[in-house]
């Protein structure tokens, strides 16, 4: 049976990390040189990690299937990175941070590690800066912040509506920096398919290289995962495309237990669907609820045009539910909040299922050009992709799935629970609670990868210093490669009828309508029984044209839509066990009467962490218990 | 809305290629031009043919990968966007589309209409980085950078690396990628150190790949989705010779 032991060091809350960092063992430059770490993943996490690990001296051999690094799906973070540098002098600290995010996460996240992202956070900016990501600056030549939802400070560094992307390519630049040094090996345009375990530790991969076909094996003392997160489970999602939870999963069915998969962030402001051949849903930045105010009309079916609604008819209802966080409520409240006023029928746009972000009273005050400054390029997106503009008239929104807070249980040291095997960044479940607050992910992703994994991982690779390089030609590597191409076999010989993409539309959408932003036993129940249905089908009618050995788009996606049946059944799962209401998972039977989530403190404060027995079998589950020492657990309120 | 599709089609970087025509009558103008390629290859794979490979990821204009030739102009006949952000209501109902992979000796096809774009990644490694290891850098505020040179080197900074600038010039130049990295550097105090062992790996790297020369015909900025200015072609020809004259 596994055990759950998080490894969090004794000591005050703010003396850990440092305690850890002076005590920890360490591997001397010398054997560093001798030891091999495979980093899956190049966005903020992955490509943090390869470089800060190069840097160490390790080798370091990376993955990702894009054709280059630089287009991990990190690149699309628009808002910004929070840090808690104070520089607003409005009262933030590092404690003020790890309180917020804490709080955010509607008090289901783990401390020790909360404390150590908010610790780290003003490290990283300054990288980024030392490494020349274009922040946003005022006239003294200092950098810029705004305030994003569900704080009340202003922490959160950007550059423009395209954070991740100045970000990434900061982030991809250290890691070109390695790899001239030949310090890390990039493999692009490979997916991840298989862990291989030998004696119990991780110690490989087997890869599919995604332009021939070929299956390849790779070998390494540990591995790292920072593949991201499995939002895409909705088909329809803010997430790129292509982005997938597969490189978690195997892991998962190789012993990591995964832990609070049901926790999934419903952004609030997503331009909505605009027809039934959409690939997917793009984000407008929640920095926009800084200044645009959320309504919708006072009556049913109002049909005049928005700008013809005059202030009376118009219903601010954040403002109005929320007068002391108004617009800037978090995700999970302002997601809800539109949902109950499109289902209760006053949601704008044909569809009824849209609401409006209004900007008009913004530049009456502050001026259109210091709207554009501020928001310009998201403005012309949403021109771009809807024909009109919202310096003109208010922009419709609609919440979309966004973010996994759930993922790979992780211990202090970001370890899953197979020995040598970690996860960083949005696939591992570690700081966000039920509910992860605007910016705090880029900050998370680029602090596990640059500040804490190149510490821990040490302590476990002191104990390898004389494990030569791992061979890959043992049954270990055998089997998983006979597993992998097994698999691939399989599903291309299907030859069915119906498409991969229709397959994963129809899960999207069950589980939108069942495990989305509201969810009741009945209906997680019903929801079970069709994944399982869908499921059969797709293994008897799933149609994949070509051959195995080309580029094959159609069997990569058919590889991770079979996963995420899985994936759904245990998001299901773990949505039925968890009977309250907490941050964005919102169970219908828990609520109190003017709706608002309503916790259930003594019976759910912990983490669940839930371990695969084999298809179809009943999972097992592992509580690790929350224990809040240094913050008052309170009724999250932003009234 | 029925278009008429002709497709280049190769199978993979060894075969030969050739243009494939298809009449199809399942687009609307509310699709993106790649959601139309989505539904042609649906009823590809539902007739048991090969779908139209094609590289795309973010679907928002953000990460570079999708970028393809459309009746003759790099991303489509709409100035400043990717081609993932093309909407089909910029086509006639019956008109002919012509779609073709991006074509230049530096970026080969690996098959239909996805490319090799790693000769990018290369000119990164030789030099499109500032040295700084984890853990050694200052306070973020120690170096003031004046707010109009940082909005500059931001406004170089944007590029998507998808290739339209290469794509779109008659020598296949990577003038304007190269030039973009070197002064988004050159802008910030942090990137001064190495910028002349940066410029000079950078085009040296980029020679070697078996990119063009600039002739100043300005199609790349015409053409670029991130609308990257020339300028930076200036300031990159300023710091080449500088670096090469000390
Ligand atoms: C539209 C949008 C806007 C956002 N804006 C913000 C923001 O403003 N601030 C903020 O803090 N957060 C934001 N987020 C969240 C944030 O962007 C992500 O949580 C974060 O970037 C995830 O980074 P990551 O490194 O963990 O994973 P990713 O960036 O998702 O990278 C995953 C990597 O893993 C690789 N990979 C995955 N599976 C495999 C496999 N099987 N084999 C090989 N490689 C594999 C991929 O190739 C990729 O390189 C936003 C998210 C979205 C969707
Ligand atoms: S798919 Fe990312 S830019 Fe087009």
């Amino acid at each position: 049976m596994t055990k759950l032991n998080s490894k969090i060091p004794d000591g005050p809350l703010a003396e850990k990390w440092t305690k850890f960092k002076a005590t920890t063992r360490l591997v001397n430059p010398a054997n560093k040189k001798k030891l091999e770490i495979i980093v899956v993943g190049t966005g903020l996490a992955g490509a943090s990690a390869a470089s800060a690990l190069g840097e160490l001296g390790y080798n370091v051999k990376n993955f990702c299937y894009q054709d280059t690094p630089r287009r991990a799906h990190s690149v699309a973070a628009q808002g910004g990175i929070n840090a808690a540098k104070n520089y607003k002098n409005d009262g933030d600290s590092v404690y003020r941070l790890f309180y917020d995010m804490v709080k955010g996460g509607d008090y289901r996240s783990r401390e020790a590690n909360v404390y150590r992202t908010a610790e780290v956070s003003n490290d990283v900016i300054d990288h980024y800066t030392a490494l020349g990501v274009p922040f946003a600056r005022d006239y003294g030549g200092n950098l810029d912040n705004r305030s994003f939802g569900g704080v009340q400070v202003s922490r959160t560094f950007y550059a423009k509506g395209q954070t991740g992307q100045q970000c990434l390519l900061g982030a991809y630049s250290s890691l070109n920096r390695q790899i001239s040094k030949g310090k890390v090996t990039m493999y692009s345009r490979r997916e991840m398919l298989e862990l291989v375990i030998i004696d119990g530790k991780a110690r490989g991969i087997i890869t599919r290289n995604l332009v021939s076909g070929e299956i390849e094996r790779h070998s390494a003392h540990a591995v790292v995962l920072a593949t991201g997160g499995y939002g895409t489970i909705y088909y329809l999602s803010t997430l790129a495309v292509n982005s997938n939870p597969s490189a978690a999963w195997k892991a998962h069915k190789k012993g990591a237990l995964f832990a609070n998969p049901s926790f999934v962030q419903i952004h609030p402001t997503s331009i909505p669907q605009l027809n039934d051949y959409q690939a997917k849903l793009t984000l407008m930045s929640e920095s926009l609820r800084n200044d645009g105010r959320i309504w919708v009309p006072k009556t049913k079916g109002d049909k005049r045009h928005p700008n013809e609604i005059p202030e009376e008819d118009r219903d601010y209802y954040l403002e109005r539910r929320y007068p002391a966080f108004g617009n800037l409520v978090p995700r999970d409240v302002a997601s809800r909040a539109a949902k109950e006023r499109c289902d209760a029928g006053y949601g704008v746009s044909e569809t009824g299922l849209a609401v409006n972000l209004d900007f008009r009273d913004a530049i009456n005050k502050q001026g259109k050009k210091a709207i554009e400054n501020k928001y310009g390029n998201l403005f012309e997106m949403y021109e771009t992709i809807t024909g009109t503009s919202p310096y003109e008239e208010p922009m419709r929104i609609y919440p979309a799935g966004h973010y996994t807070m759930g993922g790979l249980w992780v211990d202090y040291e970001l370890m899953t629970t197979i020995p040598g095997l970690y996860a960083i960044g949005e696939s591992n479940f570690s700081d966000h609670g039920a509910n992860r607050l605007g910016a705090s992910s880029l900050m998370q992703t680029s602090g596990d990868g640059y500040f804490i994994l190149p510490y821990t991982i040490g302590n476990y690779l002191a104990d390898d210093i004389r494990t030569p390089i791992i061979p890959t030609d043992t049954k270990e590597f055998d089997d998983a490669e006979k597993e992998v191409k097994d698999r691939l076999e399989k599903l291309i010989s299907i030859k069915g009828k119906q498409t991969v993409t229709s397959f994963h539309r129809r899960l999207g959408k069950i589980m939108w309508n069942h495990a989305g932003m509201s969810r009741n036993e009945q209906g997680l129940k019903e929801a079970l029984q069709m994944v399982k249905e869908l499921k059969e089908e797709f293994w008897n009618d799933v149609m994949i044209p070509g051959e195995l050995e080309e580029l094959n788009q159609e069997l990569e996606k058919a590889g991770r839509v079979a996963d995420y049946f899985d994936v759904a059944r245990l998001m299901i799962t773990d949505a039925l066990n968890r009977t309250e209401s907490c941050g964005a998972h919102f169970r219908e039977e828990s609520q109190t009467e003017d709706g608002e989530a309503k916790r259930d403190d003594a019976n759910f404060m912990y983490v669940a962490a839930w371990e695969y027995t084999g298809e179809n079998k009943e999972y097992k589950l592992h509580k690790e218990a929350l224990i809040y020492e240094n913050i008052e657990v309170k009724v999250r309120s932003y009234k | 809305m029925k278009v008429k599709l002709k497709i280049w089609r190769q199978k993979n970087a060894v075969s030969k290629g050739k243009f494939v025509t298809y009449d199809f009558d399942g687009a609307s103008p509310e699709m993106s031009f790649l959601e139309m390629l989505d539904a042609l290859n649906t009823t590809l794979i539902q007739k048991g043919d090969n779908p139209v490979a094609f590289d795309s990821d973010c679907r928002e204009g953000i990460c570079g990968a999708c970028g393809m030739y459309i009746n003759g102009y790099p991303n489509g006949p709409v100035k400043g966007i990717t081609t993932c952000h093309l909407s089909m209501r910029y086509f006639k109902d019956g008109q002919t589309i012509v779609v073709e992979p991006w074509r230049a000796k530096a970026f080969p096809v690996v098959k239909d209409l996805i490319v090799d774009r790693m000769a990018f990644d290369k000119i990164q490694t030789a030099g499109g980085f500032i040295s700084t290891n984890v853990g050694s850098a200052p306070d973020a505020h120690a170096i003031p950078v004046n707010k109009s040179k940082a909005d500059d080197a931001f406004d170089s900074s944007i590029c998507i690396g998808c290739g339209t600038c290469v794509a779109a010039c008659k020598n296949a130049s990577a003038m304007l990628f190269v030039s973009a990295k070197v002064s988004q550097y050159a802008l910030f105090p942090q990137g001064k150190i190495e910028a002349k062992e940066r410029v000079k790996a950078m085009i040296q790297t980029m020679d070697e790949l078996g990119f063009g020369n600039c002739t100043n015909t300005g199609a790349c900025e015409a053409q670029c989705p991130k609308n990257i200015s020339i300028i930076n072609i200036a300031r990159l020809n300023r710091e080449y010779f500088s670096a090469k004259i000390n």
